[in-house]
């Protein structure tokens, strides 16, 4: 109760602050030569006040508060203390506002860290944050407040969705959301830099740090939600192409995109209306994923509430920011004759360009597979899905000339470029066809097209492996980006072709003998525990003479009252093995579900890699 | 004669515009190919043609219509109107139960009969998919 009205206040008072920012922000545009300390310190006072608003939240939480709203909606006594807290972003309220507060955290830290940069600069930036925060600020208090009063006061709260009870999905919204926010900073200041005809190299040089922030906490959200969906929800697959997957790998590509292509503003101050579309494109699409997911047009878990007044609020919100960024664009930017397009077709900037188009097209496929059905729902009401096959066709064919590139590109010089040592390039492509050849050479189906997949995987592979090793090569970060990438699509890659599973219904006691496994269900042992009650499985795998033991698990939660599944996989350094067990109301049966997977470990360890790639750069500019 | 910048510019345009229609019809001719239909029974029995192309099924689970057997799950869908009968093997999401909503994807065999290849998770016991909400609010 407290806390819900110290929580209320402070987001009034913040957003109060947002007038005082742009009162002394104007006053200070013209007038001084320095920037005002005033500006600082009110974007302090606003951060500030937002951490109280959030902790206050979180107390409401941890002391199960249910006069609040939010909290009734999202949590109950019997819930272990970390979910409590975690349960603070799980629903719709609570992950705006901290959405809200890594808005203002971010650009506390970006007036800190941009001393050295134009005044007017760091002030326009400021204002075009401000625009954002302020549209978060009153979509907060006028139609999803976390602070909203319930009388009588309830006993119990309702619960949190037991499959989002989990630690993985506990970090996964904050880390996706630094990810998600970061770009906002990058949008802001691309505004403010197009305004006042700033976006050059010393720009770029120091936006790309904002920009290789967002992209590595991107990279590691996109992650853990992946991993997450892995083992909870029990399909034994890292990535479905659900729309809310798709909506956070949109950004991703866009970012990506931006990242290399700021390489080359940064050397050769050219490309610059392209840098400034990818920026806001980066923040569009992380503003339509959020509009997306939350206003209940894709459903999925993420779906919190289906309230259409939300939805058109981020609509409209949305649609202002495009509107303004159209418009500075196009007023205030000219794009400057002298430089462009001064490089040869052998150079690092066409390899950037050829990447920037792959990076494009996969975009733009997943953009249509996520968009098309809503749009076609919309003026037909015809209702369809896009599964998975639609996205294969269209993106693994072009995975080969793609991998290939971005094996030759890095090793290209910026302007004018020769290939040098071209007989070693052609060997070690023949070599990697050589060695997909032999390990697939027992494969009947789809031969052709996955022995050149994985020869051109193992391509890259090999080129990005011998880089480590050579001496002229400087660029680490990018080589291990790169190498990790080559890991990431050969891991998938035996992933998809050499996974193998069965599915089977056994009563307890039961065995089934099938051409590969046999699956006996020996025993199912009932447990209490804190919040639900846990049914483990005892099953004996026997595969090739080798037994494993799993315990599956079902679990039947208090409140809400529903049945998840628990997985039980057996890691190890080449496999994954993965055993899921469900139930029917009145069935003696169970469902069971085997599978075996190979390199499963090495797609998350390969994404790490890859966000590695992004920290060693960002920490040695640090260093610099 | 034109000077070396404009060709190449030239060439880039031109470049840009061949592979925007090669991914135009790329994307559309994947489209068509790819796209999972959402029909309810009564829309199946009224259909003019059983194609053999993948679609959606959509509405409740017919009470005490479940059969489950050691390779197989048989049920029944319907609208209150119309009825579908489905055959299954595969994994049965925890949420399915008799009385709820159900989404199932695979091939018609005709009118009365499909082959499902996949039955959809949802993951909350009040939810029910909005196809299906306004596939029964219809009728």
């Amino acid at each position: 109760m407290l806390y819900s009205l110290i929580g209320h206040y402070s987001l009034i008072l913040g957003l109060s602050v947002s007038s005082l920012i742009f009162f002394s922000s104007i006053k200070n545009f013209r007038n001084n030569e320095i920037l005002d300390i005033k500006i600082i310190n009110f974007s302090f006072l606003q951060l500030f006040l937002v951490i109280i608003s959030f902790f206050a939240l979180v107390l409401s939480f941890i002391y199960s508060d249910f006069s609040n709203e939010t909290v009734f909606n999202n949590s109950h006594t019997t819930k272990p203390l970390f979910y409590k807290i975690s349960g603070t972003w799980g629903n719709h309220e609570g992950s705006l506002l901290l959405w809200l507060l890594v808005l203002n955290l971010f650009i506390f830290v970006f007036l800190i860290k941009s001393k050295n940069l134009l005044k007017k600069y760091r002030i326009l930036t400021v204002l075009f944050q401000q625009i954002i925060i302020i549209g978060f600020f009153v979509f907060l208090l006028s139609s999803s407040s976390p602070f909203n009063y319930i009388f009588p006061i309830p006993e119990e709260g309702l619960g949190l969705n037991p499959i989002l009870q989990d630690p993985a999905l506990a970090i996964h919204p904050p880390i996706l959301y630094l990810g998600y926010v970061g770009s906002s900073i990058i949008f802001s200041s691309v505004l403010a830099a197009t305004v006042l005809k700033y976006v050059s190299k010393t720009w770029a040089i120091h936006i790309k740090s904002w920009v290789l922030t967002s992209w590595i906490f991107l990279t590691l959200g996109i992650l853990l939600g992946s991993i997450w969906a892995y083992y909870e929800l029990g399909w034994g697959g890292f990535w479905f192409w659900d729309p809310v997957e798709n909506v956070s790998l949109m950004p991703w590509l866009a970012l990506t995109t931006l990242m290399h292509c700021i390489l080359v503003l940064e050397k050769r101050s050219t490309l610059k209306s392209w840098v400034i579309i990818l920026s806001i494109t980066t923040f569009t699409l992380s503003m339509s994923g959020t509009f997306l997911v939350r206003s209940g047009i894709l459903n999925s878990v993420h779906t919190f509430a289906n309230d259409p007044e939300r939805g058109l609020f981020i609509l409209t919100f949305l649609f202002i920011l495009i509107f303004i960024s159209l418009f500075v664009f196009f007023v205030f930017h000219k794009s400057e004759k002298q430089d462009s397009m001064l490089f040869s077709l052998l150079s690092k900037e066409t390899s950037i360009l050829i990447n920037n188009w792959f990076m494009m097209y996969f975009l733009s496929v997943v953009l249509i597979g996520t968009v098309y059905p809503i749009f076609l729902q919309v003026i037909s009401s015809e209702q369809i899905s896009i599964g998975p096959p639609f996205y294969h066709k269209l993106i693994v064919p072009f995975l080969i000339p793609f991998l290939i590139f971005m094996a030759i590109g890095p090793r290209l010089k910026w302007i004018k470029s020769k290939l040098d040592k071209k007989m070693s390039l052609v060997v070690l492509f023949v070599i990697s066809i050589l060695i997909s050849f032999l390990i697939l050479k027992n494969l009947s189906a789809n031969f052709l097209i996955n022995t050149i997949l994985v020869g051109s995987a193992f391509y890259l592979f090999l080129m990005t492996t011998r880089d480590f090793f050579s001496k002229t090569n400087k660029n680490i970060s990018q080589n291990l980006s790169h190498f990790g990438f080559s890991l990431l699509i050969l891991s998938i890659l035996f992933n998809n072709i050499f996974s193998k599973e069965v599915i089977t219904n056994l009563k307890v006691g039961e065995k089934f003998y099938g051409e590969k496994f046999q699956i006996e269900f020996s025993d199912l042992k009932k447990f209490e525990k804190q919040n639900f009650i846990s049914f483990k499985g005892f099953l004996l795998v026997t595969e090739q003479g080798v037994k494993n033991e799993f315990n599956p698990e079902l679990r039947v939660y208090n409140q809400p009252n529903i049945i998840t599944s628990e997985a039980d996989i057996l890691t190890t350094f080449w496999t994954d093995k993965f055993i899921t067990m469900n139930t029917l109301q009145n069935e003696e049966y169970f469902n069971i579900r085997y599978q075996v997977k190979p390199f499963m470990l090495w797609i998350w360890v390969s994404v790490l890699l890859i966000s590695l790639g992004g920290s060693i750069s960002l920490f040695n500019r640090k260093i610099k | 004669m034109y000077g070396r910048k404009v060709k190449f510019r030239f060439f880039f345009i031109i470049l840009i515009l061949l592979s925007l229609i090669l991914s135009v019809f790329l994307v559309l001719k994947s489209l068509e190919e790819n796209v999972i239909f959402f029909k309810s029974p009564s829309e199946v029995k009224f259909l003019e043609e059983v194609k053999n192309k993948k679609i959606r099924i959509g509405g409740m689970v017919k009470l005490d219509s479940i059969e489950m057997s050691s390779d197989e799950v048989n049920f029944i869908i319907t609208d209150f109107k119309n009825e579908i009968n489905v055959s299954y093997s595969g994994v049965v999401p925890n949420l399915f139960s008799e009385g709820k909503g159900v989404v199932a994807e695979g091939y018609l065999k005709d009118r009365i009969f499909f082959e499902a290849s996949k039955i959809l998770a949802k993951h909350d016991e009040n939810y029910m998919p909005p196809e299906v909400k306004a596939a029964l609010e219809e009728n």
